[in-house]
Formats: C-alpha cells, structure tokens, sequence
C-alpha cells in the first residue's frame, strides 16, 4: 500500500468513523432528537426534498446570486487591481485599508445594502461581491508586482500600447497569482451570499435553513444544511485543485 | 507595505507620475475629502432614512460613546470575544502543531481542516444554539469556530516549513516530541503562527458579533441589530463606524507586528 493510499483511506476511516458515532448516539438518545438528527436520515431527507423539488427555486436562487457575485468580483477585482497599481499615489493612501479590509466585519454594511437596493436579490449579490471582490484586488496587485523587469522591458522594445502590455504581458506574467484571487473570491463570495440570505433575504437555501430552524422544523434544517455544506466542500476542492493544477503548469 | 517597497516594486510607473496638485504627503487628506462627498452625495441619494450624512453618523457615535449603555454592551461583547479568542488561539496551536509535527497526521487533516475553512460557518449557527442554548458559551463557541481554523492551517504551514536541520538537531539531542515542539519548532514558526493569530483575531471578532446578531439579549452584534429593527439608520452606521475603526485599528497594529516579526526572522536567517 503507497503512502498515498494510507492517507485517503485513514482520512476516509476518520470521516465514517465520526459520521457513524454520531448515528449512534442520535439513535440511542445520547443526543437527543431536537438537538440532532441521525446522519442517515440527513441523507434520506435531503433526498425526498430534492426529488420534490420543493426548494429547486430557491437554489436557483442562491446560487445566481452567487454566479453574480463571483462574476463581479472577479472583472471589477481584476480591474481595480490595474488601477490601484497604475497609480502609485492612489495606492499608498489606500494599501493600510486593503489590508485591514478583512479585519472588519463586512456584514455590518448588509442592513444598509438592504435600505439601498430594497429587499431583492441585489444586497445579497452586493454583499457576496463585497466579499470576494477584495481578494482579488489584493492578489491582481501582489501578481503584477511580480511581473519580472525584463518583460516589461520587451513589451516597451515592441512599443506596446498600454492595452496591449496589459492583456499580453502583464496579465499571463500575473496569472498565478490571479487564480489564486480567483479561488479565493468564490469561496469568499458563497460564504457571503449565504451568510446574507440567513441574516435577511426574501428567499434562497439560507433563508429556508433558518426558518426551518425558527419553525423547529430540524428534519428540513438538517437537510439543508447538508446540501449546503456539502455543496461548499465540493466548490472548495474543484477550484482548489483547479489552482493547484494552474500552479504547477505555470512554474517554470 | 512601506513607501520605499512600492517604489522598489514599480520602477516604471514611479518615473511617469507627476502630481496633480500639492505634494504626495497631502494624499491621505485629499482621498478623506473624496470619501466623505461621496458619501455625503450617497446620503443626499438614499434620504435620510436610508443613509445618514457624515456628520449626523459621527455626532451619534460621540453620543453612544459618552453613554453608560453603550459601554455595557461593549463590555459584553470583549468578554465573549476575550473566552473566544482564548479558546481559538490555544485550540487552534495545540492542534496545529500536533498536525504539523506528525507529517502523516498533518496529510491525513489538512484537506479536512481547508474544507471546513471554506464552509459558510454562519449556516452552523442553529447547531450551535441546539446545543448551547442562548448562552454566553454559544457567543463563545461560535466566535471560536470562525477564529480557530486560520490558526491552525497558518501553524501547520509554518511548522512544515521550519528548515530540516533544526528538527534534525532536535532529533540528534534527543528531545521528546513535546520538547522539540516547545524548545525548536515553535520558535522557527513563531511568524507563521503570528500571522494565523492575526487573521484568527479578526475571524474571532466577526464570529462574536455575527453570534450576538443572531441570538443574544446584549453586545454590539445585538444593538446593531436592534437598530436594524427599529430602522434607525444614524446608530446602525455610527456602530458600523465604530466596529469599522476599531478592529481596522487592531488590524493594522496586529499587521506592523506580523511584519516585524518576519523581517526580524529574515535579519536572523542572513546572519547565518
């Protein structure tokens, strides 16, 4: 048995083995039914509710908001990325925000999305975005920080325009960096979609979590939560592979 | 980032710059009168229900500042967060260095611990208060869950970066793994693990006041959303303000250090 093989199958052993401790205590009462409900039935239920499709709408719903957000995040990120390093002076005023950015509790701002764009859709994609747009910003300047002199230097030889230097030079030389703003702009943008439709939303998974919740509805909720978690996992590894792939085709 | 990194970085684009108006010291000031007629003409936009003006949203945070009630409410949320922080930064080490130590450990975990980095933690909230209830501790749980993670993915890459010859050395003197861990590989990671502490002070934060959002009699999570309920547009931004300048403040010095410390570990590996 490789080493790799050792690590997946006890990593696999790990996850079965926590999953079916907690089959077991929900099923003889250690903790008990309005606490949690049995991993099988999690299962069994998101089963019935998909095949209902009772809450096909609101998936749809989430995850536009979330296509939405990611898409903003990454063409305005990418964008204001060249702007901010373009202009020097620009930057050193707003590089000690940049980097606290994240330090700050962006949902605070999620009420005063809603006043502005209304109970619709939009402070969702708007709190999303605001989530992911920063990362990519921030890796759109570290990647063009590292764009080594010497290409630069042939892309004034061939007396590029300064459109051209950017789309041919400066944003492949950038590339690695760049997908790493990107993997990290749709995971930031899902958590905030998500975390905005549980706070206030007219619809979305988010939203049926927590009334489902408020109305101790825990079949439903669990359900949900499992769709939910499992389908972030899911996005986590794609796009974390994706990245990891890019990388290693890139160095050189 | 200093001055002087910037200009190293960007030779080309330093010699085409000539300033508009003034000198470049006046930038800072020039960007704060930008940013407060944007939004004085976002509040001439939104109404006065929607967005207060600069100056009603700083009057009002001068008034919850000089009030006995707003200052409960802080106390609140500083104790559930200092319980929170306690728990991410002592689980979050204990967990990282077990996992980084023991290379099979680590490779077993690590994808396990990205993947529940990645997860919407605040769908997690109803489990929590199942089990916790409207408590103190559920404050405390949930402020810990957002804080612990980045704690332990930053010590574990760290540690798996601490070079060879000193967990040789370490082995050559035959320390326990315990003592390895204190006297050898903590101290090589100690930047590593600033940075996780860093990142996970602010998470912490957020997980405490998403917490009282959500579910609490008292803290700044839940006079915001009071305010949100009673519409009250001027205390929702003075108290977003207040946040914003507090944990920005806390980021930016958490930052100066972090940056030290590397700089400081950079010093050290070139005298070598």
């Amino acid at each position: 048995m490789s080493r790799r093989q050792l690590v997946v199958g006890l990593r696999l052993a790990f996850l079965f083995g926590v999953a079916g401790a907690v089959e077991i205590l929900c099923r003889t009462g250690r903790i008990p039914r309005l606490t949690m409900i049995p991993p099988s039935e999690m299962v069994q239920h998101l089963g019935t509710a998909l095949a209902g499709g009772r809450y096909t709408a609101d998936i749809v719903f989430t995850f536009a908001n979330i296509g939405a957000a990611i898409a903003i995040s990454i063409v305005f990120g990418t964008l204001i990325g060249l702007g901010i390093h373009a202009l020097p002076r620009l930057r050193r005023v707003l590089d000690p925000m940049l980097a606290s950015y994240y330090s700050v509790p962006t949902f605070v701002f999620y009420p005063l999305l809603i006043v502005l764009f209304g109970l619709t859709r939009w402070p969702l994609v708007a709190i999303g975005a605001m989530f992911g747009i920063v990362a990519m910003i921030l890796n759109t300047i570290m990647g063009l920080d590292r764009v080594p002199r010497a290409l630069m230097k042939s892309a004034q030889v061939f007396r590029l325009g300064r459109w051209a230097t950017v789309w041919r030079i400066k944003l492949p030389a950038a590339a690695p960096s760049l997908f790493t703003g990107v993997k990290l702009a749709v995971t930031y943008s899902v958590i905030g979609v998500i975390a905005g439709e549980f706070i206030l939303s007219v619809a979305g998974l988010g939203r049926q979590i927590k009334f489902a919740y408020d109305s101790l509805d825990n079949q439903t909720m669990y359900a949900l939560l499992l769709f939910v978690l499992t389908t972030a996992v899911l996005v986590y590894f794609l796009v974390h592979g994706w990245e990891r792939r890019i990388h290693r085709r890139w160095s050189p | 980032m200093t001055d002087a990194e910037i200009r190293g970085q960007t030779p080309f684009l330093e010699k085409r710059v000539r300033p508009l108006f003034g000198r470049k010291g006046s930038d800072p000031f020039l960007f704060g009168v930008a940013f407060l007629l944007l939004w004085q003409g976002a509040h001439e936009l939104a109404g006065e229900q929607g967005l207060a003006s600069p100056w009603v949203t700083v009057s009002r945070a001068a008034e919850l500042i000089g009030s006995a009630a707003f200052w409960q409410h802080a106390g609140a949320t500083g104790l559930a967060f200092a319980y929170a922080l306690a728990v991410a930064l002592l689980g979050g080490l204990a967990i990282g260095l077990t996992l980084g130590y023991f290379r099979l450990a680590g490779d077993v975990f690590e994808p396990i611990v990205g993947a529940i980095y990645s997860i919407p933690k605040i769908t997690l909230y109803p489990i929590i208060l199942l089990i916790f209830g409207l408590t103190l501790s559920a404050k405390v749980a949930f402020g810990a869950l957002h804080g612990i993670f980045p704690m332990i993915i930053f010590t574990i890459s760290g540690v798996s970066a601490v070079k060879p010859v000193f967990r040789k050395t370490a082995r050559t003197l035959r320390l326990s793994p315990l003592a390895a861990i204190r006297t050898v590989v903590m101290p090589a990671a100690l930047p590593e693990i600033f940075t996780g502490f860093r990142i996970g002070f602010s998470l912490t934060l957020l997980g405490t006041l998403i917490g009282e959002l959500f579910a609490s009699d008292r803290g700044l999570g839940f006079m915001l959303i009071r305010g949100i309920e009673h519409s009250d547009a001027a205390t929702i931004l003075a108290l977003t303000l207040l946040l914003f300048t507090i944990s920005a403040l806390a980021g930016w010095a958490l930052l100066r250090l972090d940056r030290r410390l590397r700089r400081y570990q950079q010093a050290a590996a070139a005298s070598h």
